[in-house]
């Protein structure tokens, strides 16, 4: 797929190029203003004690993956993000059909369903932890909570949004209700949870770190609350350095799997590479 | 012009494929009791193996007949009969060729053709073969696997057209299907429809507001009144020899002898409709 591109557009290499030139200059400043020598030390390590040192930080993270220390922690993460993930998308998916497709349930949960999404959800954490104990379930249960409600008002929007002259096709063709359900308003609503896919993986990855960082014994939110306890500035960036690594990854496999998934929907401008 | 001629006594001979018996369709208007009456007492038959097409100036209620016909809008009062029987629920020996854009966008043309055999609950391998003959006749081999965001505004109609075909419908209805074509591409796909028509007679209702389509295609030519309370005014039986090209008969004498009488009922109704367009 190719965009007709304007010439103020760089090209791929320069845009690496810039990429990488700017996260080199803010390591740069970073670096500058916490080394003693290059700026006073006195300023230096207080500097420090709020930012960490950079190459401190690069440490932390090598011991990290070389002593394999990482790996149980960042597993539970992705265990939890992964649940959470597909236990608020299919719980969406089902209720948002059956609200979106039953006008007297819709009407009766409106109030309901409006007032838990405007509740500031992370509140929950602590009686989930309560209910379901320290371990992965009730990160997955806070994950569940953020990840519902996108897929949920994105399925109602689907079902709502499907086109009446290709649901009046397919009920002239003969589709039964049940065939309606099953060709006409699931993949019409999965197109819209697909595009919201970047968003709830993204949340049920915030619910399983909070959930951690609120209480926890594994998982990257507890290696940065156990550092942050003893003013561990290093630790709690490299933890933060590893999070958005791994959130950056998953975002890549989503979009990996949006492309693969998604191919029926138009895109603009787009013309085949010869 | 008149409903007793030749064509009226035939009709009435014969139970016609589908009859509209004095509908009336009503809707509610923007405020509480306010009501917008579309179609008001229209009775209209269409024999077996019969193409009539229904002409009428824009926004006339043209397509709220159809849908009463198709089963999807139940009328406000009278009745639609099918081969003589009341309608009720979805017309299941109709089909129908929308205006706008009908196909699932999320299936490709072969799935889409196929979609009525599969709710049918035909087996997929002997659908699919049927799929890809239709594909063919339609004259789209080899663009089975194309979604349809990815087919001109022509080839939708093709894919469109063999969808509803397949099922073998006894009646078609049609819904200004090529309104939105260019005018080379929809010649091109008139004389198609007239080739797959010919090859087993259908009963077929055009709506349009085209009256070189309307007459280049028919057998007879219904003419609606402006709406509000549309209701068929007048009807030609179209006598232009078959096989035809919808290109080259529009030169001939007498499509434009009848295109003037036909343009004379229907221009006062045009301008009828434009001025309450205006208003």
């Amino acid at each position: 797929m190719r965009k007709a591109s304007g010439d103020s557009r760089v090209g791929g290499a320069q845009l690496a190029l810039w990429h990488a030139g700017i996260l080199a200059i803010a390591f740069a400043i970073w670096y500058g203003l916490t080394t003693p020598g290059i700026v006073d030390a006195d300023y230096a390590n207080r500097i420090a004690f709020f930012f960490g040192r950079p190459l401190q930080v690069i440490k932390v993270v090598i011991e990290w993956f070389t002593s394999g220390k990482i790996y149980p922690h960042l597993a539970v993460t992705l265990w939890e993000t992964l649940l959470a993930f597909a236990i608020g998308s299919v719980l969406g998916l089902g209720i948002g059909l059956w609200l979106a497709l039953s006008p007297t349930a819709s009407a009766v949960a409106e109030p309901y369903i409006t007032a838990l999404n405007a509740m500031p959800r992370v509140i929950l954490a602590p009686i989930f932890a309560v209910w379901f104990g320290l371990g992965v379930l009730s990160k997955v249960a806070l994950g569940v909570t953020l990840v519902f409600f996108i897929v949920f008002f994105n399925v109602y929007q689907g079902v709502k949004e499907v086109s009446p002259v290709v649901l009046a096709n397919a009920r002239m063709l003969g589709a039964s209700r049940r065939q309606l359900l099953r060709s006409i308003y699931l993949p019409s609503a999965t197109s819209w949870v697909f595009s919201s896919l970047h968003t709830s993986v993204g949340m049920a990855f915030v619910g399983a770190v909070v959930g951690e960082y609120l209480g926890s014994a594994k998982g990257v939110g507890y290696l940065i609350l156990q550092a942050e306890g003893v003013f561990d500035i290093n630790t709690v960036i490299a933890g933060i350095v590893v999070l958005t690594v791994f959130a950056l990854l998953l975002d890549f496999a989503v979009t990996k799997i949006e492309a693969r998934l998604l191919v029926w929907r138009p895109r603009a401008a787009q013309t085949e590479a010869l | 012009m008149s409903a007793a001629g030749p064509v009226g006594d035939e009709l009435r001979a014969r139970t016609p494929a589908l009859a509209f018996d004095r509908v009336t369709c009503a809707f509610a208007g923007k405020t509480p009791g306010e009501r917008y009456t579309a179609v008001a007492d229209a009775s209209l038959a269409v024999a077996e193996g019969e193409f009539v097409s229904v002409v009428g100036p824009t926004g006339c209620g043209k397509s709220t007949l159809l849908n009463v016909a198709a089963g999807l809008l139940a009328p406000s009062a009278g009745r639609a009969l099918v081969e003589g029987n009341p309608l009720s629920g979805i017309n299941a020996r109709a089909g129908y060729m929308f205006q706008a854009d009908a196909l699932m966008p999320w299936r490709n043309a072969l799935d889409n053709v196929i979609a009525g055999l599969e709710f049918r609950g035909r087996p997929r391998d002997a659908a699919l073969a049927r799929g890809r003959e239709w594909l063919s006749r339609v004259g789209l081999a080899g663009f089975e696997h194309r979604y349809p965001h990815q087919l001109s505004g022509g080839m939708r109609k093709r894919v469109a057209l063999a969808q509803m075909l397949i099922l073998d419908p006894e009646i078609l209805l049609m819904d200004e299907p090529f309104s939105a074509l260019d005018i080379q591409t929809r010649q091109l796909m008139e004389n198609e429809l007239l080739d797959l028509w010919s090859a087993n007679r259908k009963s077929v209702l055009f709506i349009t507001h085209d009256l070189e389509e309307a007459i280049a295609l028919s057998d007879r030519v219904v003419v609606l009144s402006a709406g509000p309370g549309t209701h068929p005014i007048g009807e030609f039986a179209i006598d232009l020899p078959r096989p035809r090209d919808v290109a080259e008969i529009r030169l001939s004498p007498r499509f434009v002898e009848l295109h003037e009488a036909i343009w004379h009922v229907l221009k006062d109704e045009v301008l009828k409709g434009y001025a309450q367009g205006k208003r």
